[in-house]
């Protein structure tokens, strides 16, 4: 294991480095694989771990990002304390959803339904909130300062960010070698058995919804402070959602290191073809290509690639031999 | 309330014959799941793109949709054939929770392949029928709607038949109970699931092209449109042809009714706690089994 720690620390030494090389263009393609990254991380926690998919994670990011907005804007409020209170915000509504969703036991499929009504609710009303902006969205202003949680340049962003993906990482490995996590997994696997064996499937499945949808909240927060523009149709509709969850599927469901694998493959992409495809007069042809790579990465790949991965490296790191070989 | 009560009339009557569509675009959907259990996550983008086909012969040849929604239903139904055979086939017994993702991926090549080749732009071709109305008392009734609703109902009608009646029907129908005993007595199982998933996009095929003249087309009202079948289909009961019928109609007057309370924009808000509610107290629907 020591070596897998070396590796890892390498590896975060040289992204800690990487501000010193890199130009703004750069910084911002890693800024948004950071974002979706712990947004994907975030989602696991639920999805990965307890097996119920959900369709509605945008709805915790436009929670975040208008409670922190809003007390900010007209309590002043510094950001980095508005983000706890909407993340707070958030993981009430997702465990009064949760409430009511284990409680009459909806499950598979029926869970994601629930979950998409809930966060298209939740975007009708945003829509309609005068305060909110309505349909011309929300500008917000730019004052530059740590308080502020906006900045120029990508620089500090980037380092934001950087944290909120080692900040998931660490909760999520904690939460895969305690006893929260195996039990998460034990109902994933199978439902009924755990809860004969005595696992307290109702409660279990609560706080893993509970710490995920206050994780995903507080990237809102950032996404607010970065962008300065919120729009329901942007931060709370469903095809966020399904952005949220294209990258931990493809990097491996489940997974410690799925959603950030997942990441650096498919933001880059995403980034360069929306805007090569926009150039050239195709908008919408890297979205075709997101749904084409969820068939394909399903049918196929079902493991994702962190599995690859880990088999690739394992004999290195973990001086074991490929089963085997 | 100085309300009148010829004007709440006036929308429960739009609501229903919008209902008769919605029916028809549920019915597909119940038709797909309750033979495959699978949720086609891409229907309304295939819906949409019934309108766009519809939309286009009109464009091309000045044929109007409530003539040509026959050639909608025949490209759905070569399309869901294709679709059920190439990835619905492959998931079938993938857990139920994991079949959501490659239908969301459909619905997302859907959606976003029609924008490619038809623009974002939203678009209300003027049929031939638009504008023209008929009155009951001082009940105004538009005939398109009217049109509309009267073709989604033989429709319906004939796939009720169909299944009832004829060998196919029946083999769908067996199918759809007991996969192995079909199997078992010699139904070329995959072959009957290609069709019935072609039959269910045939029907939201051509009801896509009976809203031509109805809705305002973008390529971006498929997902509504999936939500709002969702809505019915829970409603009726998943699975359960009849109940889709009937959730059908209930949407569609719930819909036009909740006008009166809220802004269009918003009547979806109903249908969506009208789901969340029978979701969490019948989840088998109203007419589930």
């Amino acid at each position: 294991m020591a070596r897998v720690y070396l590796f890892l620390g390498l590896i975060l030494l040289v992204l800690l480095c990487l501000p010193l090389v890199l130009d703004q263009y750069i910084l911002s393609i890693f800024v948004s694989i950071f974002y979706y990254a712990y947004l994907g991380q975030s989602w696991n926690i639920l999805t990965g771990y307890t097996g119920n998919i959900s369709l509605g994670h945008s709805l915790y990011v436009g929670v975040g990002a208008y409670v922190s907005t809003m007390l900010a804007m007209h309590l002043g409020l510094s950001p980095w304390l508005g983000m706890f209170v909407g993340a707070f915000g958030a993981a009430v509504i997702g465990l009064m959803m949760g409430f009511l969703a284990f409680r009459f036991g909806l499950r598979h499929v029926y869970f994601v339904l629930i979950t998409i009504a809930f966060a298209e609710i939740g975007r009708l009303i945003a829509l309609h909130l005068k305060v909110l902006g309505q349909f011309q969205g929300l500008f917000i202003d730019f004052k530059p300062g740590f308080s502020n949680f906006q900045f120029k340049g990508n620089v500090p962003y980037y380092y934001i960010s950087l944290g909120f993906v080692v900040f998931s990482l660490v909760a999520v490995r904690w939460i895969e070698v305690s006893r929260l996590g195996r039990y998460c997994v034990a109902l994933r696997e199978d439902e009924d058995a755990a809860e004969s064996l005595g696992v307290n499937v109702f409660k279990y499945k609560m706080i893993a919804l509970g710490i995920s949808s206050f994780m995903t909240a507080l990237a809102g927060t950032f996404y607010a402070n970065h962008i300065f523009y919120l729009h329901p149709a942007s931060v709370m509709s469903m095809a966020f959602s399904i952005e949220i969850i294209l990258r931990p599927i493809i990097g491996g469901l489940g997974t410690l290191f799925g959603p950030l694998i997942g990441s650096f493959l498919i933001t880059p992409l995403a980034e360069i073809s929306r805007s090569y495809f926009a150039k050239a007069g195709f908008e919408g042809l890297h979205i075709v290509i997101y749904g084409v790579l969820l068939v394909l990465s399903v049918l196929f790949f079902p493991r994702g690639l962190f599995a690859y991965i880990k088999k690739a490296l394992s004999p290195v790191l973990m001086g074991t031999k490929r089963p085997g070989a | 309330m100085s309300m009148s009560l010829s004007f709440v009339l006036q929308l429960i009557i739009s609501g229903f014959l919008m209902g008769g569509v919605y029916s028809l675009i549920a019915l597909g959907l119940s038709l797909i799941f309750g033979v495959m259990k699978v949720i086609n996550f891409a229907h309304g983008e295939m819906m949409v793109w019934g309108m766009y086909i519809a939309y286009t012969i009109l464009l091309l040849t000045g044929i109007d949709p409530f003539l040509s929604f026959g050639v909608s239903a025949a490209a759905l139904f070569v399309v869901g054939y294709f679709i059920q055979r190439v990835v619905v086939n492959r998931i079938i017994e993938f857990p139920e929770a994991m079949q959501v993702i490659p239908m969301i991926g459909t619905a997302l090549v859907f959606e976003n392949g029609a924008r490619l080749i038809w623009g974002p732009d939203y678009r209300s071709p003027s049929s031939r029928f638009a504008l023209s109305s008929v009155f009951i008392g001082d009940i105004m009734i538009d005939v398109p709607r009217l049109l509309a609703f009267l073709i989604a109902i033989v429709i319906a009608v004939l796939v009720f038949l169909f299944l009832k009646y004829t060998d196919l029907g029946k083999a769908i129908r067996s199918s759809a109970d007991n996969r192995l005993g079909a199997l078992l007595v010699g139904t070329d199982v995959n072959r009957v699931y290609g069709i019935c998933f072609g039959i269910g996009m045939a029907c939201v095929g051509a009801a896509g092209a009976l809203l031509v003249s109805l809705v305002p087309l973008s390529p971006h009202i498929g997902p509504t449109f999936t939500m709002i079948s969702f809505i019915i289909v829970i409603l009726g009961g998943m699975g359960s042809l009849a109940g889709a019928v009937v959730g059908g109609f209930i949407v569609g007057v719930a819909e036009s009714v909740a006008t009166i309370f809220l802004p269009s924009s918003l009547k979806q808000i109903v249908s969506f706690s009208l789901m969340v509610i029978i979701l969490l107290f019948k989840p088998k629907g109203l007419f589930g089994r």
